[in-house]
């Protein structure tokens, strides 16, 4: 499907356009950064709303075949939306989990019927997914994972507790990874992975506090929870790899997702932007050549970053211990972001003890922001996780 | 936008030159190379002129490919793995500072034997440490058609083999670069100095009552375009310096074991190794980056690039040498482990025109006052 230069150019001026007039804008309330950070029916709804309305107008999943609710076209359209949220800084489309990975998963693997079943809904944000990987004992290996599911008849019974269930008490489905047998040759052998209903007897998302103070992901308990045999996507036994694929489409390593922002970008720039309005001790931030120092040390860390990126794509300057930019490129993000946080807090003086309240600087967005962050340096395989694999995979040391 | 560009041509000067200072380098001949009195052997020196390096960035005009520092970073950083020490990052720099001195007769007279292996050293650094080369405290005087110059310089690699001194003075109140030929210094005036890297050959050199016809000086030169060249080879020398330090570390990670464990499997160790090469790869990203802008770009954003990859390089190296004495232990503290070889290097070169801090000291009104 080749498309013109000028029908881009066309396009993106309307996509543009109907951003700019349909943009929800401020809610009087302060709004979570990423679907992790939903805690509250009224922020919910909000961003709810706003998803069904981009879908309606045609600007999510745009590249999704129209057989299940898509639209059909070239991948190009859907990027150019992308773009043009990320610029324009319209809130998130919150049923993450559903566009980003259950989705395209559906549509890679997935039966004409789960096709049917759930893509339309997905786009719609009528059927909010959520994820149920992680366990409260094992979280940077979840090839250990324990909840059960046992054969009964035509279902399968579940019993156990997982966590992180991000929108778990909104959530209509979840893909769950679930143990079907512990006589596996090793952990993974036993593992299943389900298209599991939530809103069924014997399952409980129980919100969980954030150190934010706000509700924003559950524990969800399963007490002889009955789900129809055929939620099993995958042989029985066989959901490691259907799980790995799953982490392929989350870490953005494969396409297929539906687009739209997954979460509102906050960079160093912007902590910049704080830093030249910011007073401390009365005086501009800026003049103290020490808040000068550390902003440069993280604009410089920020440089390196992007550069980085750029460098691996030469394939005569590719580093010399293959996937070493690729493979710390989590570590390296989640801790720079967390860093210039920490520092969007010391800009602002004695103002930056407050937290998310009226009289707070920015509302107190750099407090909440900075708390949050700790979820992208634990979650996915904490950053000290992350160092043993790149100590071990990269370099080739032995294993700790 | 940033951009990173490599060329062909600059991949395969990168592969010949890794190969050529494998062979010509290896840590055993670094070790042998540091009594003798040249960095490298003289022989050595011409094998690099013959494959044309010591001409690359000069101009076509004046004999040389003309192909910019760009192509001259991925030898530089190949050299720089091995340890080797040749007069190939400041002949380069002299010639640049010819290239742009608005001084035909000592283009002609210097740049074509320079691209065929003439040394040229550079005269910037004095007493006291002050990384600010524009207000040098050596004088020259007119007398007649002759300049009088009077004062000391100090860190003046190769000075004592050069073919001249390029030696910067104020004269009529402004910073100015002069060309004095080795037969205008006595001999006595050059003194070897002790350096933390005994790879390099540096030297004070005593300009008192030399004098020069004042045809040798060169136009008015941008003291911070000299500045700027040299940072952007001596970053590119370190990261490949770094890359060796990170494979030694990694070596001995793997097969020194204590408490019948590989110490590389203590996360106490393996962390900090990673930090290593994360440094690394930041390092020769803005390394090459760096060199870019600079046969690119202008103004603030080539003395952006060049300035950070300074200061990341110099950071990255310290830190790489640094862990490496650490973590070799014992060994470690001997003279006999290559770890001290590497942590010198860094060393010098952290300090060489100003440290990471300096640099960001430099870089904060540039980024600060404008988005990036």
């Amino acid at each position: 499907m080749s498309v013109s230069k000028q029908e881009l150019d066309e396009f993106r001026q309307e996509a543009s356009a109907w951003l700019e007039d349909n943009n929800p804008g401020n809610p009087g309330f302060l709004l979570p950064e990423s679907f992790m950070e939903v805690g509250t029916d009224q922020q919910f709804e909000y961003l709810r709303d706003w998803q069904q309305k981009v879908y309606e107008a045609g600007y999510l999943g745009m590249a999704w075949p129209e057989a299940y609710g898509g639209g059909g076209k070239a991948q190009v359209f859907q990027d150019i939306v992308t773009q043009e949220m990320a610029r324009q800084r319209v809130p998130f489309m919150t049923n993450t989990i559903g566009l980003n990975w259950a989705g395209p998963l559906i549509l890679q693997r997935g039966s004409e019927a789960e096709k049917q079943k759930y893509i339309k809904g997905i786009l719609s944000a009528e059927d909010i997914w959520a994820q149920g990987f992680s366990e409260p004992d094992h979280g940077s290996d979840l090839g250990s994972a324990q909840v059960r599911a046992t054969r009964d008849g035509d279902d399968y019974v579940i019993n156990g507790s997982k966590i992180w269930t991000s929108l778990g008490t909104y959530a209509k489905y979840m893909i769950l990874l679930a143990r079907t047998s512990s006589d596996g040759p090793n952990k993974y052998a036993g593992l299943s992975f389900f298209l599991a209903p939530m809103k069924i007897e014997g399952v409980t998302p129980q919100p969980i506090r954030k150190l934010t103070s706000e509700f924003g992901f559950c524990q969800t308990y399963f007490d002889n929870a009955r789900i129809p045999a055929d939620c099993l996507m995958g042989a029985e036994g066989e959901g490691w790899p259907v799980a790995m694929e799953t982490l392929m489409f989350e870490r953005g390593n494969v396409g297929g997702q539906a687009g739209g922002i997954a979460m509102m970008d906050v960079n160093v720039n912007d902590v910049l932007e704080l830093a030249r309005r910011s007073t401390r001790n009365g005086k501009p931030a800026l003049d103290d050549p020490l808040i000068q120092d550390e902003m440069v040390q993280l604009l410089i860390e920020a440089k390196s970053n992007q550069l980085m990126v750029l460098r691996s794509k030469i394939p005569a300057l590719a580093p010399d211990y293959q996937g070493a930019v690729a493979m710390s490129g989590k570590l390296r993000g989640t801790e720079l972001k967390r860093r210039f946080c920490q520092f969007a807090i010391k800009l602002q003086g004695a103002d930056g003890a407050r937290f998310v309240s009226k009289e707070a600087i920015d509302g107190g967005k750099w407090q909440r922001l900075y708390f949050n962050s700790f979820s992208a340096t634990i979650g996915g395989g904490t950053s000290q996780i992350q160092a043993n694999i790149i100590g071990e995979r990269v370099l080739g040391l032995p294993k700790s | 936008m940033s951009t990173i560009e490599f060329s062909e041509e600059q991949a395969m000067l990168l592969d010949s030159a890794r190969e050529f200072a494998k062979n010509e380098s290896s840590i055993d001949l670094v070790r042998a190379r540091l009594d003798d009195d040249r960095a490298i052997p003289a022989s050595l020196w011409r094998s690099i002129a013959e494959l044309g390096w010591t001409g690359i960035a000069i101009p076509e005009a004046h004999g040389g490919l003309g192909l910019g520092f760009s192509h001259l970073v991925p030898i530089v950083e190949s050299l720089g793995r091995q340890l080797m020490a040749s007069p190939l990052i400041w002949s380069s720099i002299a010639a640049h500072a010819i290239t742009l001195s608005n001084n035909e007769v000592l283009q002609t007279q210097w740049l074509p034997p320079l691209a065929n292996g003439a040394i040229g050293a550079v005269a910037l650094m004095e007493h006291g440490g002050n990384w600010n080369l524009s207000a040098p405290a050596c004088t020259a005087t007119h007398d007649g058609n002759n300049l009088k110059l009077s004062g000391t310089k100090v860190f003046v690699e190769d000075a004592s083999i050069a073919d001249f001194l390029l030696v910067s003075v104020m004269l009529d109140g402004k910073p100015r670069l002069i060309l004095v030929e080795a037969s205008q210094i006595d001999p006595s005036q050059i003194k070897r100095e002790v350096v933390i890297d005994e790879t390099r050959r540096s030297f004070r050199v005593e300009i008192d009552g030399i004098q020069i016809p004042i045809t040798n000086l060169l136009g008015e030169v941008d003291f911070e375009e000299i500045e700027l060249a040299a940072m952007l080879l001596l970053s590119a020398e370190m990261a490949g310096g770094h890359a060796s330090t990170l494979e030694l570390v990694v070596e001995y990670l793997k097969t020194r074991k204590q408490f019948d464990k590989h110490i590389g499997s203590y996360q106490a160790l393996k962390h900090p190794t990673v930090d290593i090469l994360i440094g690394l790869e930041a390092s020769r990203s803005h390394v090459y980056h760096a060199a870019t802008s600079f046969d690119k770009d202008q103004g603030d954003s080539r003395r952006l690039a060049v300035r950070m990859a300074k200061a990341v390089s110099s950071e990255g190296m310290a830190f790489a040498g640094d862990r490496a004495i650490q973590f070799h232990g014992g060994f470690g503290f001997t003279y006999e482990c290559d770890a001290q070889l590497y942590l010198r290097r860094a060393l010098w070169s952290q300090q060489q025109f100003g440290d990471e801090v300096h640099q960001r000291t430099l870089l904060a009104p540039l980024i600060l006052s404008k988005a990036s």
